[in-house]
């Protein structure tokens, strides 16, 4: 009796039909006859079944020949941006962690445009199994010079060869994968003779084994046929890659450290909405709000001076390492506990320190419609003297003046214009620190804005608000909540109505 | 009990790319003239007996079904 048995046949961790590929082939892969990526994904979804993955792989392949990839491994599937399946796997994996995440990237997608991203996951170990296609060229877009192509080999870039003074020379990606201290695995495998195909399967399924327990990223380099794009025929270009490509290519192993490695842990992510909402708004939660942890909105306080019936734009400068910003941020938050629409928008010299900085606050109640304060600023508060002389200029003609009487002095301003000063940096030395400075100038704003703008009932609401913000700013050094408040106090004393030499009109 | 082995070839998936036919070391395999449905030639079994199952081919061939491996048993 003779009875029959299939011992090979189409791998299961293929789908059974690509009901994805637009054309009536359902059966077929798109790839030119001959073409590895074949090879390859034919390892790959037999290894999707015997080791029993394919509930928990995601097959990542770009932009390149490959970028269909979902069309066929029977596990999740995506297709990236250009050399972008680092940063997607990376994400996936640490999400993820019982996920098995092959990245499969192209000589092209890994070595030319995705390779900073690349060698950065090399350098964080991430747990992943990267199969790296190497055929020498760009094969989709018709076969330019890859990082890869050979000294000498003919593209449609380098019609008379790749040169080496030119062009540069073929860039040998496994060897810098396993110079680094994290990889696992680098093996480099050729698919040409069945010899050299069955040390490709062994090499990519030792590969995903260490995916799958979590060893850290092991990286499998592929000489891989292109026979379209290198214009040669099977035998041809398995003779190509076995004396040209190993030539400077060289096969084997490079590393292999996985029996040594712990499994890689991170930590666990939480996606839980009502955790997350818990974790990000704590006051929602029952936590205490009260005007004192400067958190609470005051809804119930409305600010009836007319002066805050417009859009009000202030630009806040001086040096960097002045405290501009932080001052700036201050205000920002004053406008916004009181239920304006605020925008804060810093600019940073080159230079850290000895710089200028400066920093556009604008308040409404309507929508803001640029950040940007460099003309028609309602009110300009300068620490320094090279700041007002370079700002002064964007003033409005009615315009107010804040500044540091210390270190600044007073050019002549426009006839409608006011100047309040403070000697801040002076007295926040005889408070013991200059970083009191910023409290003493929001002492001057808040006389200034007393004897000029505000009712009453907004008199008193400025104070709190400053309060309020500083409490804010510095809720997680509360120790010198108290000393700026002494500051701001002591900022409103001393603050004058400058006498200024009015430019007639 | 007598073993044999062969391969079967799905001729509306092979793409005639001849790699099957330069891997299988008995020669089994050989390219065709006829054209299949995708207009392209494909490889034919012209050497069965000598086929060893060593299934070289079927790892070599970039397409997911095109061959497949049978092994027959004969019990006495
Ligand atoms: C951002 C971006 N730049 C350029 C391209 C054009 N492009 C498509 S495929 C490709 C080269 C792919 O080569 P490789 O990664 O070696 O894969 P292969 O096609 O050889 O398998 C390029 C440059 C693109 N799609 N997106
Ligand atoms: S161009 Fe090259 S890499 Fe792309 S499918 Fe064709 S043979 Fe394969
Ligand atoms: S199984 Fe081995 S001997 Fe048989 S046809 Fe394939 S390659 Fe040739
Ligand atoms: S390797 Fe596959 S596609 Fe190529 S000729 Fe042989 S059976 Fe056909």
């Amino acid at each position: 009796m003779k009875t029959f048995r299939i011992i090979k046949d189409r791998p299961a961790g293929f789908f059974a039909e690509f009901e994805k590929r637009p054309a009536p082939l359902r059966h077929n892969m798109h790839y030119c006859p001959g073409c590895g990526h074949g090879v390859l994904h034919k390892i790959v979804a037999e290894a999707l079944t015997d080791f029993d993955i394919k509930d928990r792989t995601t097959f990542i392949s770009p932009v390149g020949c490959a970028v269909f990839g979902y069309y066929y491994m029977d596990c999740f599937g995506i297709s990236t941006p250009h050399g972008r399946a680092p940063a997607v796997a990376t994400g996936l994996s640490r999400a993820h962690r019982d996920s098995v995440v092959i990245s499969y990237q192209g000589d092209g997608d890994l070595a030319a445009i995705g390779f900073n991203e690349f060698i950065h996951t090399v350098n964080r170990g991430e747990n992943l199994c990267y199969i790296f296609v190497n055929n020498a060229i760009y094969g989709m877009t018709g076969g330019q010079m890859a990082p890869t192509t050979l000294v000498g080999q003919k593209t449609s870039t380098t019609p008379h060869g790749r040169c080496a003074s030119e062009d540069g020379i073929p860039f040998r990606v496994a060897e810098i994968v396993a110079s680094q201290p994290n990889p696992v695995y680098v093996e480099r495998v050729a698919l040409s003779t069945p010899k050299e195909i069955m040390k490709a399967r062994a090499a990519i399924r030792k590969a995903i084994k260490n995916t799958m327990e979590r060893k850290g990223l092991s990286f499998v380099e592929v000489l891989s046929p292109c026979p379209v794009g290198l214009k040669k025929d099977a035998a041809g270009i398995s003779k190509f890659i076995d004396e040209e490509m190993t030539k400077i290519f060289p096969l084997g192993k490079l590393k292999d450290v996985a029996a040594e490695r712990v499994p890689v842990e991170h930590p666990v992510p939480v996606y839980d909405r009502e955790k997350v909402r818990a974790a990000l708004f704590p006051q929602e939660n029952g936590a205490e709000e009260t005007e004192s942890s400067g958190k609470k909105l005051r809804e119930d306080v409305y600010n009836e001076s007319e002066i805050f019936e417009k859009e009000r734009r202030i630009k806040v400068a001086g040096a960097g390492g002045q405290g501009v910003l932080s001052l700036a941020y201050i205000i920002a938050h004053m406008a916004r506990l009181r239920n304006f629409n605020v925008t804060y928008l810093p600019t940073y010299g080159p230079e850290m320190r000895g710089g200028t900085a400066d920093c556009s606050v604008v308040a409404s109640r309507r929508e803001i419609a640029s950040p940007i304060v460099d003309s028609n600023a309602n009110m300009l508060i300068v620490l320094n003297q090279p700041s007002l002389d370079k700002y002064l200029p964007q003033l409005k003609p009615t315009g107010v003046i804040v500044y540091d009487s210390s270190s600044v002095t007073l050019p002549e301003i426009g006839e409608n214009q006011v100047a309040y000063g403070v000697p801040a940096a002076q007295l926040a030395v005889g408070l013991g620190s200059t970083r009191y400075g910023n409290s003493l100038i929001l002492g001057a704003l808040a006389k200034m804005m007393e004897e000029l703008f505000l009712t009453p009932k907004d008199t008193k609401d400025f104070s709190d608000v400053v309060e309020a913000a500083l409490r804010e700013c510095f809720a997680d050094k509360p120790k010198i909540i108290a000393p700026n408040l002494e500051a701001f106090r002591l900022g409103k004393e001393n603050a004058f109505r400058a006498e200024t030499i009015k430019t007639p009109k | 009990m007598k073993k044999r082995y062969f391969p079967k070839i799905r001729n509306d998936e092979c793409k005639g790319c001849e790699r099957c036919v330069i891997a299988c070391p008995k020669g089994v395999l050989a390219l065709g003239k006829a054209l299949n449905v995708m207009g392209l030639p494909h490889v034919f079994v012209a050497d069965e007996a000598a086929c060893t199952g060593c299934s070289l081919c079927f790892y070599t061939c970039p397409e997911p079904g095109a061959i497949s491996i049978i092994e027959e048993k004969e019990e006495d």
